[in-house]
């Protein structure tokens, strides 16, 4: 009796869930063979993996603007809130709350900051007050872009442009956010800045977080829960603090090791195979 | 100094109405990066449908020929016939080219001028019409009486319309939700897609508001030259326009286009006469030549921002 209680209890309650899909690109490229999660509503999950693992290529596919690259999701579906959403255009999903921040910030360079950050209430119908508000709401968040909003995107820092890539996300009042590589190419302060005021941004405007990242140290300090993808696969999910203890993940994504410093010749020769995949 | 000053200032009234030409050229490039060589025959086909409709409405409805009711309503139906052809250009012929390389596009454009010429003759015929706008083209009397200096108030109507025209456009470019969502979708399509600004409809807008741009400047420019085939090629001035101003800055095609029409206009009374004259068609192109060795992205072009 309490299995099914709970069956049903855990049924209703994933928020965001990927079930099982498969992605094609170009009608030949196999990049994910059969992944699924989910994200709880409120939480801060991570998806981790090396360069090419199916990070971004997932978020795309729950955002949908894998068609826009000749992506296609040939298997499984992906429901949010309990509606599929994999058939949805990218304007319908934004609408729902689900709005994702591309790799690589893609500010819209010759618009100012505040410009760019107004762009990303396009799809709301609100009032010149409300965005107004949602415009202070963002300042709030982040003081830096307020400084800088006379200034074309383009010119900005990479950091300021990440700001503005997520401020511009939060303007549209989304319930998700889909991040992908905030961290990408920013100074170690600046990233620690910016996961602040996303760790903030959850607790405070309960937006939930999915967030891609290869810097897994970062990401697993600042998630609660974490998925580790290896060649369009799912090979270990777990809890964030559990996966930071993990020995296997600690080695060969935190590059610590139980048997303390290694010199380089060894790691030369070092051919361990990881656990998961024996 | 009055023959330049009026040689100057019919050249800059003429330059208004490149430039708006090179402004349908302009909207489209910048939200979609598609160069659509068609638009020379859209202004065509504009201009011969709205005189199409002045012939063909008094028959059908019994209105008077002539009157400002055939007018008005030629200019709806133009106008409605105009956005219904930009619109169904961006579905039928550019939404399955998405993602092609630009040159693809490019070359679909010029079938879609030819395609577009055709339809226009097809259902109006192939002879060249007068089209009358009920402004005359005579000299203004003030101006002549006290400074001497002919200028045509056909000219200056033309260029107040068009001048309107572009500063409204100007205007919604800069200012309204739509119009930055356009200058977003320029900058970055596919993160205008991220944020949930749904191109299609961006792009039908632009489509629309080009038809409406060449439906303005075919009734200016038929009205001068006649309705006729030419009206095709007058609308390639627009290119040297858009090398001097910039293909993406509407600022650009403004300024490009005064400084096109004031420069071919003097060039042909002081230096035609030394090489022959008849230097007017082409001396746009040279100058346009010249400023690309200088500054290829234009007076006003976005230069690229290039993080280092």
């Amino acid at each position: 009796m309490s299995t099914e209680a709970t069956t049903a209890g855990v049924r209703a309650d994933p928020y965001l869930s990927i079930n099982n899909i498969e992605v094609i690109y170009d009608h030949v490229i196999l990049v994910l063979k059969g992944v699924s999660m989910s994200v709880p509503k409120g939480g801060i999950v991570a998806l981790l993996g090396a360069n090419g693992a199916g990070k971004s290529t997932t978020l795309k596919s729950i955002s949908n603007l894998l068609r826009a690259e000749r992506g296609d999701v040939t298997k499984g579906s992906i429901e949010f809130k309990g509606a599929r959403v994999d058939q949805m255009t990218p304007n319908d999903l934004v609408r729902r709350g689900v709005v994702q921040v591309m790799e690589g910030r893609h500010c819209f360079g010759h618009l100012t900051i505040e410009e760019n950050l107004l762009t990303g209430a396009y799809t709301r119908r609100a009032s010149g007050a409300e965005v107004r508000n949602s415009l202070d709401l963002v300042y709030n968040y982040f003081p830096r872009l307020k400084e800088r909003r006379k200034s074309q995107a383009g010119y900005t820092s990479g950091g300021e442009q990440q700001m503005c890539a997520i401020g511009r996300a939060i303007m549209a009042n989304p319930e998700m956010v889909l991040l992908d590589e905030p961290s990408m190419g920013l100074a170690p302060q600046i990233v620690e800045e910016i996961f602040e005021i996303v760790k903030d941004l959850n607790a405070k405007e309960q937006v939930s977080f999915l967030l891609a990242e290869q810097n897994t140290m970062v990401a697993l300090r600042y998630a609660d829960f974490g998925y580790i993808l290896e060649n369009g696969r799912i090979v270990m999910e777990g809890e964030a603090s559990e996966l930071a203890d993990n020995e296997d993940v600690k080695e060969f994504y935190l590059g610590l090791s139980s048997e303390g410093r290694k010199s380089f010749r060894e790691v030369k020769h070092y051919r361990r195979r990881k656990r998961w995949l024996s | 100094m009055q023959f330049f000053l009026e040689v100057l200032i019919g050249g800059l009234l003429s330059g208004v109405l490149y430039a708006l030409v090179a402004l349908g050229f302009v909207l489209i490039f910048k939200a979609s990066g598609v160069f659509n060589f068609a638009q020379g025959a859209m202004v065509f086909f504009a201009a011969l449908t709205f005189v199409g409709f002045t012939e063909v409405l008094p028959g059908w409805t019994g209105l008077a020929e002539g009157g400002a009711v055939v007018f008005w309503l030629a200019f709806v139906l133009a106008l409605v016939s105009m956005v219904v052809l930009g619109i169904a250009t961006e579905k039928i012929v550019l939404r399955p080219l998405v993602n092609q390389p630009p040159i693809t596009l490019f070359m679909a454009t010029i079938g879609l001028s030819y395609l577009v010429e055709g339809i226009a003759q097809g259902i109006w015929g192939a002879n060249v019409r007068g089209l009358e706008l009920g402004i005359e083209d005579v000299p203004i009397e003030y101006m002549m009486e006290h400074h001497n200096i002919l200028i045509s108030s056909f000219d200056l109507f033309a260029a107040a319309l068009a001048g309107v025209l572009v500063g409204s456009l100007a205007l919604f470019f800069q200012y309204t939700k739509v119009g930055r969502a356009l200058r977003a979708v320029a900058d970055d399509h596919q993160a205008a897609l991220s944020i949930g600004i749904p191109l299609q409809h961006i792009w039908a807008i632009v489509w629309g508001v080009a038809g409406f741009v060449a439906l303005v400047a075919g009734l200016i420019w038929g009205a001068r030259n006649g309705v006729q085939f030419a009206l095709t090629f007058t609308a390639l001035k627009a290119l040297p326009v858009l090398i001097l101003g910039g293909f993406t800055s509407v600022p650009g095609a403004i300024v490009g286009g005064l400084i096109i029409g004031a420069s071919e206009k003097l060039a042909e009374v002081y230096v035609g006469p030394f090489v022959g004259g008849g230097i007017e068609s082409w001396f746009p192109y040279v100058l346009a030549l010249l400023f690309l060795l200088v500054r290829p992205e234009g007076l006003f072009g976005e230069r690229h921002i290039d993080r280092v």
